[in-house]
């Protein structure tokens, strides 16, 4: 692809996304008009006092008299900013409070992508290349096993077996209260609370990257250009690695880059059942205390994180297939 | 027709997954219908003394932490269940067939808004979007199924549209339209029929996807507070683990095999709609 293209098609991209956003935005100011209770009277209750007259002060302050249009601009901005609101509960900014979540967030996500990614490209390699033998079958009956489990149910059967039988893993929190370890001692410590819910998150996807995998395999395997590679002599490993396996990692990074957005969202239930300090669990803090800014904060971000997810995915489509065409 | 029918059953039942599956379907169906027959009491009450472990005090599957019988909630649970996953998806198949209808006869700007608003929805992480619109609307059935139907119906969408534009220049849509009939006849007498195949295997996976989406609801506390339910069950043994196992356990083995049957009945369905795919694989 020409250096014009690329710019062109990721213009495109660009676009596309931020107009995305905006949707998103304005589906999340529609969301905040519909939940119970206007912030007006949400706040004179946290403040004990609700006589009309402040009421009508507290909305005039924030703008709850103006028309819905100008609401949603002032809203729009205001997001354009940075801007995503006060908890009323917490009396703290809703950015500021996700924003100390995110890394633990963003961690917890990256471990369980890269698990998956990897695991799931060697297991589905494993799996195409001993078509009909045990280790084919073994990785088809797992893969339809964690399609039907419910990953919070996943997380607690890791709790139940690593952290109370055999009590090798912690199964709360992020690293251990009180110890204040420093440098690689607070790396090992973090990592092992890292663990098991890096693997509840990943082993699902890694089951939907292996069938993946190796339905892809399967199908370039039987391409013309396939069988060229080996009358020409190409060692059967090599043909494997170089010819089959490439060709079908393609389907497989798009399929992945869809994925990793829902994987994004379902993190609310596993922070939810290790205790993982991320925005997953400030969501479900937030659910619990009906404080509907944090949740919809939430929302938002993630959903802007799957964009950008899927703005990568696509950067990286284009640059390992130069055949991509512009969408 | 009739033939083409038995063709379909006997494909479908030599199929051995999808035979167990259906088994499985079954027994959960008939747990929910004899709920009320095999433990005549509420699943909220109080049956004997709390945290008993399966088979102690003529609870087969042990007690909760306020007494109550885990195997009874369980079968009620089996009725929030199915009821969810029914109702959720055929709300969700009907507004994506309606859409994808459209926008796949309509072609043009139509076509075009409406897979803006399809890419929305698929953008959007699933189940932050249900979350969010459940604990709005306040969580009760009705609020939970319009929320798992508001993040299913894309695919739905997608399917259809892309069966009614290949199908839109067959000859015989080309006839009926030759031969006068209004648009509804041969959208709703002509294409649709032709369309949906896909639609009945998407259809059961959707059922299953349901299934999971509703435990994670309740499991999230965001169930109908009037009825039991799985989720809710593996919510509430989520922090007595370390000395209720059976609370977690159970319930989640029943979310298990109830989705992987509905997915293996969906695979059995769409190696019997799909003849030549089934082969190839």
């Amino acid at each position: 692809m020409g250096r014009m293209r690329l710019v062109r098609f990721l213009a495109l991209r660009v676009v596309k996304m931020v107009a995305m956003v905006f949707a998103i935005v304005v589906a999340n100011f529609l969301l905040v008009h519909a939940a119970p209770g206007d912030p007006a009277s949400v706040m004179a209750g946290e403040a004990g006092a609700a006589d009309p007259q402040f009421l009508a002060q507290l909305r005039t302050q924030f703008g709850l008299d103006q028309p819905l249009s100008t609401q949603l601009w002032v809203y729009v901005s205001h997001v354009a900013r940075g801007d995503l609101g006060v908890s009323y509960r917490q009396q703290r900014p809703v950015a500021s409070l996700i924003a100390e979540r995110l890394s633990a967030t963003l961690l917890l996500n990256g471990t369980a992508f890269v698990l998956a990614i990897a695991g799931g490209i060697a297991l589905g390699a494993l799996a195409a290349r001993r078509v009909g033998h045990a280790a084919d079958s073994l990785i088809t009956v797992l893969a339809l096993g964690f399609y039907a489990t419910p990953i919070f149910w996943v997380g607690l059967m890791l709790v139940l077996v690593f952290s109370v039988w055999l009590d090798w893993l912690p199964s709360f929190g992020m690293n251990t209260v009180g110890a204040d370890f420093t440098g690689l001692a607070a790396l090992a410590d973090t990592a092992s609370y890292l663990v098991l819910p890096a693997l509840t998150l990943g082993l699902f996807y890694m089951a939907v990257y292996a069938r993946l995998t190796r339905a892809a395999m399967l199908e370039v395997a039987s391409q013309d250009f396939v069988r060229t590679a080996r009358a020409k002599g190409v060692p059967e490993g090599g043909v494997q690695r170089r010819h089959v396996l490439r060709n079908a990692l393609l389907p497989v990074i798009t399929f992945g880059g869809i994925q990793a957005g829902q994987l994004i969202g379902g993190s609310i239930l596993v922070e939810t059942v290790f205790a993982w300090p991320g925005i997953g669990r400030l969501a479900f803090d937030a659910l619990l205390a009906r404080d509907y800014q944090i949740l919809l904060g939430v929302f938002l971000v993630t959903s802007v994180l799957v964009l950008v997810f899927n703005l990568l995915t696509d950067l990286l489509y284009a640059w390992i297939d130069p055949r991509v065409e512009v969408m | 027709m009739n033939r083409i029918l038995g063709e379909f059953l006997t494909t479908f039942l030599c199929n051995k997954g999808a035979a167990v599956g259906l088994a499985v379907l079954a027994l959960v169906g008939v747990a929910a219908a004899t709920a009320g027959f095999l433990f005549p009491f509420s699943p909220w009450d109080m049956r004997g003394a709390p945290f008993m472990p399966p088979g102690e005090m003529d609870f087969l599957l042990g007690s909760d932490s306020l007494g109550r019988d885990v195997a009874a909630g369980i079968a009620y649970g089996a009725r929030v269940s199915l009821l969810i996953g029914a109702v959720s998806t055929v709300v969700a198949v009907v507004f994506g067939i309606t859409l994808g209808a459209v926008a796949g006869y309509a072609g043009g700007v139509v076509d075009d808004a409406i897979m803006r608003f399809t890419e929305f929805f698929q953008t959007v992480p699933s189940f932050l979007l249900a979350v969010v619109l459940v604990a709005i609307f306040s969580p009760s059935l009705a609020s939970i199924v319009a929320a798992i139907a508001i993040v299913s119906w894309p695919p739905v969408a997608r399917v259809i549209r892309a069966e009614f534009l290949s199908l839109r220049s067959r000859e015989f849509v080309q006839a009926a339209e030759v031969l006068g009939r209004s648009r509804t006849a041969i959208v709703f007498r002509e294409i649709l029929p032709n369309a949906l195949s896909p639609i009945i295997v998407l259809a059961s996976l959707m059922v299953a996807s349901a299934i999971l989406l509703e435990s994670g609801l309740s499991f999230l506390g965001l169930g109908d507070p009037n009825q039991i339910s799985w989720g809710f069950m593996i919510g509430a043994g989520r922090s007595v683990i370390r000395i209720a196992w059976w609370m977690s356990v159970f319930p989640g083995v029943a979310i298990f095999l109830t989705v992987l049957a509905l997915n293996l009945v969906g695979e059995g369905f769409s190696d019997a709609l799909n003849p030549r795919l089934a082969r190839r694989r």
